[in-house]
């Protein structure tokens, strides 16, 4: 690694990610950039509902509260802001941080927002064949709610571009949210697919902060982390060839490795070979690492190939509703009391006429995420039966449990405990579209 | 010998599909996972799992193997009804794999 290089730190990897290792990162991480990836594969169709409900709304709850926290010192330290935290309304979020800023005392906060990943009107009106299922969007008919291309980074490299200080995205890929710094800062052509391919290694390895300095990673005894409760974020020292050292604070929790690292770049990896993204198809393969320091890991190689011609598209869909119950049995005689009580629930749903479909009834403890079929050894001292199905209306969902709770009185001895939930489904379903009906917007408000 | 004592994994979900990374600790016993982890044992190993399709893809570089496992995920996490809809813990379950010393 020689010449300048870019500090990119990541401040969330999920939505409901802890706050406060973003506000670590800026006050002593030295960052230019601290990106948040909030938006997973269902939130946007979530919030698309919300903004159905009211205009203003659709963008990620934590928002406000991220900001009020971050704003300040980064404003002071000149650290700038990537995020997608806008979901379905970057519009409405980007107009809430600027009058944080305000609040805040930050007058001349240059806020964009990115929009043009929002394709429901292109896909109501048109006839889409879905990638993961058999179909069309057509079939879907009015159950959709939300339909959203992944953008790749040029929305957020003319907003940097344009010097906005916070940049607010709806759905764009997750590196892009790392990559469009770098673009911006050494600019890269985006036709240069060998240093856009190690660019999306780097926003991939820290997309999911946490998860590369060692959360998701601890088995006791085999692989101890230190400190999780304090778990530090990672950055990223990119170089102008795309190639890069991670770190995070000093003091803070956590473990920085190679191990961590490897984890992290095959999560969430189908061809390790062919990782496509809208900016470019990147190419894990020839990653390698090295450990030059305690926490500290550089990454080199790996590279790219063209972009794909299409864009990934999520499309959000009502798909009914689920209902659950669960209850608890406990000390001997416990297993066959739960499935007893399995047994009651089942057949009460049959002979009530109650129309649920897909209907699981396992026991937690034994078999309810166990995929092996060897089942525990030992009977265990205490189990949980879990019902769960689907029905068309929450009516019907909600039959499901009322009849794990009539197991009070109606069932097998010793049930405790009993939880109900029901909940409407909100689905999503891909497809792909065409690139060239896909563009990016930008406009900005000022504090 | 289990896989646990040679590897580590993670788990990942796309839509209807579980991912999940085998890392060997030691790069020097990549060949020992190609040879011994191959996606017939893997299948076998998951019996309760209804899968369509479950592919390898070998990364010598990094001393790891990446299976794809279309259809695990009942539908996708979305509509899963599963207590573990994403799967996660399935890359875990894996870690008990019988590994015979070479």
């Amino acid at each position: 690694m020689s010449g300048r290089t870019i500090r990119i730190g990541a401040g969330a990897g999920f939505s409901g990610d802890r706050i406060e290792p973003a506000l670590e990162l800026v006050e002593h991480g030295d960052l230019d950039f601290l990106a948040f990836e909030c938006l997973a594969e269902r939130t946007i169709a979530l919030a698309q509902a919300a903004r159905i409900s009211d205009p203003d709304a659709g963008f990620d709850p934590l928002l406000e509260e991220r900001m009020r926290m971050v704003l300040p010192a980064a404003h002071a330290r000149g650290v700038r802001i990537v995020t997608n935290m806008g979901a379905a309304n970057p519009a409405s979020a980007a107009r809430l941080v600027a009058r944080i800023a305000r609040d805040l005392g930050l007058a001349g906060v240059r806020v964009a927002a990115v929009s043009g990943d929002d394709v429901l009107d292109m896909v109501r009106g048109g006839d889409f064949p879905l990638i993961d299922r058999p179909g069309t969007s057509r079939d879907l008919g009015d159950t959709i709610v939300s339909a959203n291309a992944y953008l790749g980074a040029a929305g957020i490299v003319a907003a940097l571009d344009g010097g906005a200080d916070v940049v607010v995205t709806g759905r764009v890929g997750d590196p892009a949210l790392f990559l469009g710094p770098m673009i911006h800062s050494f600019g890269w052509g985006m036709d240069d697919w060998q240093r856009l391919g190690r660019g999306t290694v780097v926003g991939h390895l820290l997309e999911c902060a946490g998860q590369v300095t060692g959360g998701y990673f601890a088995d006791p005894g085999v692989k101890d982390v230190p400190d999780l409760a304090r778990l530090g974020f990672p950055f990223a020292d990119v170089a102008g060839d795309g190639s890069a050292l991670l770190g995070k604070v000093a003091g803070s929790g956590g473990s920085l490795t190679v191990a961590t690292c490897k984890e992290q770049l095959l999560y969430e990896i189908l061809d390790p070979g062919a990782y496509l993204q809208a900016d470019v198809t990147a190419d894990f393969r020839t990653v390698r690492f090295k450990q030059t320091g305690p926490d500290r890991v550089a990454v080199s190689g790996g590279g790219g190939g063209a972009q794909p011609d299409t864009l990934k598209v999520s499309i959000g869909y009502r798909d009914g509703f689920s209902g659950e119950g669960q209850i608890s049995y406990a000390g001997p005689g416990a297993v066959a009391r739960g499935r007893l009580a399995l047994d009651i629930v089942r057949e009460r749903l049959r002979i009530t006429g109650v129309p649920v479909a897909d209907l699981r009834c396992e026991l937690i403890g034994m078999d309810a995420i166990d995929r092996t079929g060897r089942g525990a050894g030992a009977e265990p001292r205490e189990v949980r039966a879990r019902v769960a199905g689907r029905a068309a209306s929450r009516v019907a969902a909600e039959r499901i449990g009322a009849e794990v709770e009539a197991l009070y009185t109606n069932g097998p001895f010793g049930g405790g405990g009993v939880v109900t939930s029901v909940r409407e489904v909100l689905a999503v379903a891909s497809t792909l579209i065409d690139r060239s009906h896909i563009a990016p917007a930008v406009h900005y408000e000022v504090a | 010998m289990i896989l646990r004592d040679v590897a580590h994994i993670r788990t990942g979900d796309k839509g209807d599909i579980s991912q999940i990374a085998v890392i060997a600790y030691d790069e020097a016993d990549f060949a020992l996972l190609a040879r011994q982890v191959t996606t017939d044992r893997v299948s076998a190993h998951f019996a309760d799992l209804p899968v369509r399709s479950i592919r390898r893809y070998e990364l010598p570089a990094l001393g790891a193997l990446n299976f794809v496992l279309e259809g695990a995920l009942r539908g996708g996490v979305t509509r899963s009804l599963s207590l573990d809809a994403h799967g996660k813990t399935l890359g875990a379950q894996l870690l008990d794999l019988v590994i015979d010393r070479e």
